[in-house]
């Protein structure tokens, strides 16, 4: 059990608000599962990624990533670790398409080195499976909100890192983009075994997709496991709120939810 | 390694060449203007191997004295001063994530601009390593100031982006205000503070070029060091951090380095305002975001700019001059204005 990040009693309270935004968090996630956070607005999704990204830091409890605690970790070495792709992909600054996903190679270049063979292979290949080529050189700020969503996961997947974070990436997407990238994520948790873990709205897409399911409900974790076991209607239904009716998908025979 | 048409070496290459032609002319116009050629022939005579092959013996001394010791000075310090602001501005652009940050947004020149009143209201006369009391004033205001800044903005060891500009806006209007009061308590060095802080080269020696020339490569060896960063910087800073960059360190080196070349520049010139915000967006048009393009290619053009801009502040009312931070802004604007709207799509940082 090397390969995983372990959270215990994660909590966070900003010092203006009253209730703790985070208020112990335990989870586990092993390598190569992929995992879908669920969760209302509000209930601390966004947070507890930040906090396993290191943008924030940890005043109680601890992250570890392989038995030693996040903070342990330089930038250099979490960038090679981790990748992100923010819920906010909006870039003010006018690079090419091509240039924003050779950043993802930032990590492995050398201050004055230039851009290596391999480099380019991994842009070309995280283009093709974010279908960004024919972007390549517009610059970023000229495209569409849901073209830029794909450019900047192309750019994490370039990044080729074992744990893939995304936050809400589908958001901005077309019906036919949400699936591609949810396919393109199940290729690299197969083939790659590049762990996902990916904020998500979409309850039936995370039943589709996602492995293992981590419900939020007031910053704490209310059920987490496999996916079956937790997306339930009780569950859904103690979560968010509103009443859920349960049915099967009639193509892949996952189930599916339907809120009233 | 590959050199790429859009690198900053293929535009360096025809920039360079214009800058030189551009100090050339400035040399030869002037109250006694020579022709190019002749201002070449006493650049080139100055050149060991040369001296022998140039024979300037043609041109009256006074004239090579004009040269050497009041143009040359003059619009060397205007290249440096041009091209360092606009690297600077170049740099604080991408840092803040902001089109309209310039070198002055940290509260530099306020600063700069209340050591030099009190220098000048004191009365106070020394000098070290060429810099009058006022250089020396107003260096010392600059970096108080941006360190004052700096530390208020300051939460934990981390500098919000917004945090900083306001407070840098904040402490800038207090500074003019006490500048203000200082004037209209003494009303004959109005005149004097005023027209300080509308900049000027007409002070140049090579003794203030030394110290701007190590000012400038130190800062600007820094910033183009951090070239890499600051491109990440500029797409997000938390993307910068998910992607390796360090954001606390970077950002504050940044700040020091440019906070040391801005206050060399205002010290030795006074307030001179515009290029350092608009040379950079011009270059971005031509050259993209990438800083390490940009960097190199905003000190050319800043310095092109300025030379430019000082040439006709001393000739355009010859003999009288009119202040270089005037000829900046009342040339500069509306040509920016024309490029802003050939290329509106293309503006950003």
């Amino acid at each position: 059990m090397e390969n995983r990040i372990f959270v215990q009693d994660l909590t966070w309270k900003p010092s203006e608000q009253k209730k703790p935004v985070l208020d112990h968090i335990k989870a586990c996630i092993e390598q190569g599962g992929f995992y879908g956070i669920l969760g209302p607005n509000g209930s601390g999704k966004t947070s507890f990624l930040r906090h396993l990204l290191c943008y924030l830091p940890i005043e109680e409890g601890s992250i570890c990533l392989e038995e030693k605690e996040l903070s342990a970790y330089s930038r250099k070495e979490l960038a090679l670790q981790f990748s992100h792709v923010p819920q906010n992909t909006n870039v003010d600054a006018s690079f090419s398409v091509y240039d924003i996903i050779m950043m993802g190679r930032s990590p492995y270049q050398k201050r004055f080195g230039g851009i290596t063979k391999e480099d380019k292979e991994k842009v070309e290949n995280a283009m093709k499976l974010m279908h960004c080529e024919n972007l390549k050189d517009k610059a970023i700020t000229t495209l569409s909100g849901g073209e830029a969503q794909r450019v900047i996961a192309a750019r994490a997947i370039a990044q080729d890192t074992p744990y893939l974070f995304l936050d809400e990436p589908i958001s901005h997407l077309d019906i036919r983009y949400q699936i591609e990238l949810m396919e393109a994520l199940k290729v690299l948790n197969e083939e790659q075994k590049t762990t996902i873990i990916a904020v998500l709205h979409d309850i039936n897409m995370a039943a589709k997709y996602c492995k293992q399911i981590l419900l939020m409900k007031d910053g704490k974790v209310f059920a987490a496991g496999k996916t079956e076991e937790v997306l339930t209607v009780e569950n859904l239904e103690a979560v968010y709120e509103i009443p859920f009716f349960e049915s099967v998908h009639p193509f892949t025979n996952t189930p599916y939810f339907i809120p009233q | 390694m590959e050199i790429r048409k859009d690198s900053a070496f293929w535009h360096l290459a025809w920039l360079i060449p214009l800058l030189i032609l551009c100090m050339l002319i400035s040399l030869s116009v002037g109250a006694s203007s020579l022709s190019v050629v002749d201002s070449l022939r006493i650049m080139l005579a100055k050149i060991p191997f040369l001296r022998k092959v140039v024979d300037i013996s043609d041109i009256r001394t006074a004239y090579i004295t004009i040269v050497w010791q009041v143009r040359l000075p003059r619009i060397i310090m205007s290249a440096l001063v041009g091209g360092g602001l606009a690297m600077v501005g170049a740099s604080f652009q991408g840092l803040f994530r902001n089109p309209l940050a310039d070198p002055h947004i940290l509260g530099v020149s306020s600063g700069a601009a209340a050591g030099a009143t009190i220098a000048m209201l004191s009365g106070i006369t020394l000098s070290i390593g060429g810099l009058s009391a006022v250089g020396i004033f107003a260096f010392i205001g600059a970096l108080v100031t941006v360190f004052s800044v700096y530390r208020i903005a300051c939460v934990g060891n981390k500098v919000a982006v917004t945090n900083i500009l306001l407070t840098g806006t904040a402490i800038s209007s207090m500074l003019s205000a006490v500048i203000s009061l200082l004037m209209s308590l003494n009303h004959d060095d109005i005149e004097k503070v005023y027209m300080w802080t509308l900049g000027s080269f007409s002070a140049a020696t090579w003794k203030k070029i030394l110290f701007l020339v190590i000012a400038i490569v130190a800062g600007g060896i820094i910033l183009l060091v951090f070239a890499k960063e600051l491109d990440l910087i500029a797409t997000g800073e938390e993307t910068a951090a998910s992607l390796g960059v360090d954001t606390a360190v970077v950002k504050r080196s940044i700040i020091i380095a440019a906070s040391l070349l801005v206050a060399a520049c205002v010290s030795v010139s006074g307030i001179i305002g515009f290029v350092g915000l608009v040379i950079p967006h011009c270059i971005r048009f031509f050259c993209g975001p990438k800083h390490s393009r940009l960097l190199p290619l905003c000190m050319v053009g800043g310095a092109i700019f300025m030379v430019i801009c000082d040439t006709i502040s001393r000739t355009l009312i010859a003999p009288s001059e009119i202040p270089v931070g005037v000829v900046t802004a009342l040339f500069g604007a509306p040509y920016f204005i024309v490029l802003l709207q050939r290329n509106k799509r293309k503006a950003g940082y």
